[in-house]
């Protein structure tokens, strides 16, 4: 009991700070705004260029960061539980980069797809890449070593990125496949988000009501089974939940990974081991880990955007060695 | 000792592939864009041909031909030298993040450094290394652990973080970039041949002429590094000194390969395991297929890639990359 009071100051205080972020995210950026505006423009009816700015263009993009942080933070948090590796993230094992050649193929041969269609097309290429990547890291006993998973995972993706390549230079869409894919938020539109956002809720939902089984999950497959979990119906289920995170995340924002890697990371040093407290906060440091970045990205280089995907990766390298690191011993 | 049938097992297949690396050279020379029929390939060899026919055999295809094969021959020999080191079968200069090292200090020297043509050419090899010796260099120290030294694997997990965070850094290099520059970097990435001209070739050849030799001279070293470290250590080798030796030879061949053709992974991989399937695991041996080997499978992805769609092809490194992985896949499950 005591644990889940400390667990909701620490919500609460997270709850805060993102909508902190959010106001700050507003605010900055090429166009001069200040917070009177961003007021008038979330609470009110007023018309001006500014507030229309913010309408149109910021809010919807802020928004979007939101959806995307939290849905990549919970998909990396569960593929960490299911694989009980540390380096589990949907952008290293697969997911993006299949998501990705789906979208290519998709943009090649079926040019008139509207957005819906893309969405699932992206998440049948996720799915397609983590089979691969699972396939290749369970055959064998013993598969799911980090080093395996993530040899694999760098593989797979190489060659999925290797056909998006080759098929958007042989059908002449590359444009804009790389449109879609190096974009991130920029052009992001409240009807995306109406397509994108019920997939990562219902996402969120089913991971947030099976969160109790995954933190058994988590601890030792034998253990699952013991206490009565059908080991196998669950983590389909998780599975499946994982495929609709990723693959609508990157029907929004195109590649993008470590985010899934560092927010579970972050969120353990936070509340523990708990994935009941984990995946709640990863939707929040998700969510402003996304708004941070996609700020910065704004506001490094005006007039010009930085992607986000890039400042992500950049912040993820250190995180990335840390566990390298962390873990050293135990990599065999 | 080494047996004498394994040599002679060797030699054959040495010889059986410097057939098979001139045969594709003749098919690569004889179709393309442009025509040249093979009837008139030996004429205009020989100073026959008519103008046309001279220029697109000596200026665009002869020069493409001659780097692919001289990249593939280093990339392959980096990679078999990165697999002595790590004792780890899947190293390979692309996947462990060596080649985007390079592609972030091309980048950098593209958009900063006012460019000058003559100097240029041979400043991109150099601009290549220091690149790829810096990220070598960092994933080394953070690979190594002062009580067991170099881990093996670890330096693969780092390098492959590497690779990501780098390929990220070059996107935001890129987006703060002149448009025609960018184009010319993202080909880059994707491993078009850019450089086929005969000035890329005169800066790659050095590097192979000084290495190869070098590499060989090292063989035995290399066999030894494979074993284990004690056994190592006990017959004599000081084993950090020659892994440093030898990494600073397998990033200079990587980088120079990669200058000249762009980001293509997975030769240095391919290459040295299936040379050490057919003759074993002897250096000696397995190198000069090796390096064969490689040559010739750049060659043959880049005369696929060439052809497959005109005028403009799909890139070496994508074909590379499509046949690499799934041999990669292949031998991690087979691990």
């Amino acid at each position: 009991m005591k644990s889940s009071i400390r667990f909701s100051i620490k919500f609460i205080i997270g709850l805060s700070l993102l909508f902190a972020m959010f106001i700050v995210a507003m605010v900055f950026g090429a166009a001069e705004t200040s917070i009177q505006d961003v007021w008038n423009a979330l609470f009110s009816n007023l018309k001006s260029d500014q507030i229309n700015l913010l309408r149109e263009i910021r809010f919807p993009r802020e928004v979007g960061a939101i959806v995307v942080g939290a849905a990549l933070a919970v998909s990396g948090a569960i593929m960490q539980g299911i694989t009980r590796n540390p380096l589990a993230d949907p952008g290293l094992l697969g997911l993006t980069s299949g998501a990705n050649a789906a979208l290519a193929v998709t943009l090649a041969l079926l040019p008139t797809t509207n957005y819906l269609g893309i969405t699932i097309a992206c998440f049948i290429g996720a799915a397609v890449g983590a089979i691969m990547v699972f396939s290749i890291g369970a055959i064998k006993k013993g598969g799911f070593s980090p080093l395996r998973i993530v040899l694999a995972g760098a593989a797979v993706s190489a060659f999925l990125y290797a056909v998006a390549d080759g098929v958007g230079i042989y059908f002449k869409v590359s444009k804009d496949i790389s449109m879609w894919t190096a974009g991130g938020l920029i052009g992001t539109n409240w009807s995306q988000l109406n397509i994108i956002i019920p997939f990562i809720s219902i996402g969120i939902l089913i991971s947030l009501l099976l969160s109790r089984q995954l933190t058994i999950l988590s601890l030792n497959e034998e253990v699952a089974v013991g206490l009565g979990q059908k080991t196998v119906q669950i983590k389909t289920i998780l599975f499946i939940v994982v495929i609709l995170l990723a693959g609508a995340s990157v029907a929004l924002v195109g590649n993008m990974a470590f985010v899934g890697l560092m927010v579970p990371h972050i969120v353990r040093a936070i509340v523990g081991t708990d994935y009941r407290f984990i995946i709640p906060m990863s939707v929040i440091v998700g969510a402003i880990l996304m708004l941070i970045a996609d700020t910065l990205g704004r506001t490094i280089n005006i007039p010009y955007e930085t992607p986000v995907a890039a400042i992500i990766a950049i912040m993820g390298l250190p995180f990335f060695l840390l566990i390298v690191r962390k873990g050293g011993g135990a990599f065999r | 000792m080494i047996q004498k049938e394994l040599i002679h097992k060797q030699r054959m297949i040495v010889v059986i592939l410097s057939f098979l690396v001139l045969a594709t050279a003749i098919i690569s020379a004889g179709i393309g864009y442009s025509s040249l029929s093979f009837d008139r390939l030996l004429p205009t060899l020989l100073g026959h041909g008519t103008f046309k026919e001279e220029f697109v055999l000596f200026s665009v295809r002869l020069p493409r031909i001659v780097i692919t094969l001289l990249a593939g021959m280093a990339l392959a020999l980096s990679g078999a030298i990165l697999q002595g080191i790590t004792r780890n079968d899947l190293a390979d200069p692309g996947i462990i993040g060596i080649n985007s090292g390079a592609g972030v200090a091309i980048s950098l020297f593209f958009l900063f450094f006012p460019i000058q043509p003559g100097s240029f050419v041979y400043m991109l090899p150099f601009v290549a290394f220091i690149g790829a010796l810096l990220t070598a260099f960092f994933i080394y120290i953070l690979s190594y652990n002062r009580k067991v030294g170099l881990q093996p694997e670890r330096l693969v997990l780092v390098g492959i973080g590497f690779s990501m965070a780098l390929s990220g850094l070059m996107i935001v290099i890129i987006s703060s970039a002149e448009r025609q520059k960018v184009d010319f970097i993202a080909k880059w990435l994707a491993g078009n041949i850019w450089g086929a001209d005969w000035p890329f070739v005169l800066a790659l050849l050095p590097w192979l002429i000084v290495l190869i030799p070098f590499i060989f001279y090292k063989a035995n070293k290399l066999n030894l590094l494979g074993l284990s470290e004690p056994v190592a250590v006990g017959v004599g080798v000081s084993i950090e000194k020659e892994r440093i030796v030898l990494l600073l030879a397998a990033v200079a061949l990587a980088a120079s390969a990669v200058s000249v053709t762009g980001g293509i992974a997975f030769i240095g991989l391919m290459a040295p395991h299936i040379a050490k399937s057919l003759v074993g695991p002897r250096y000696q041996l397995f190198l000069p297929v090796a390096i064969l080997i490689g040559g010739w499978l750049l060659l043959f992805a880049d005369t696929i890639g060439r052809n497959v769609i005109e005028p403009n092809g799909i890139p070496a490194g994508v074909m590379v990359a499509l046949i690499g992985a799934p041999y990669f896949m292949y031998l991690l499950l087979k691990k």
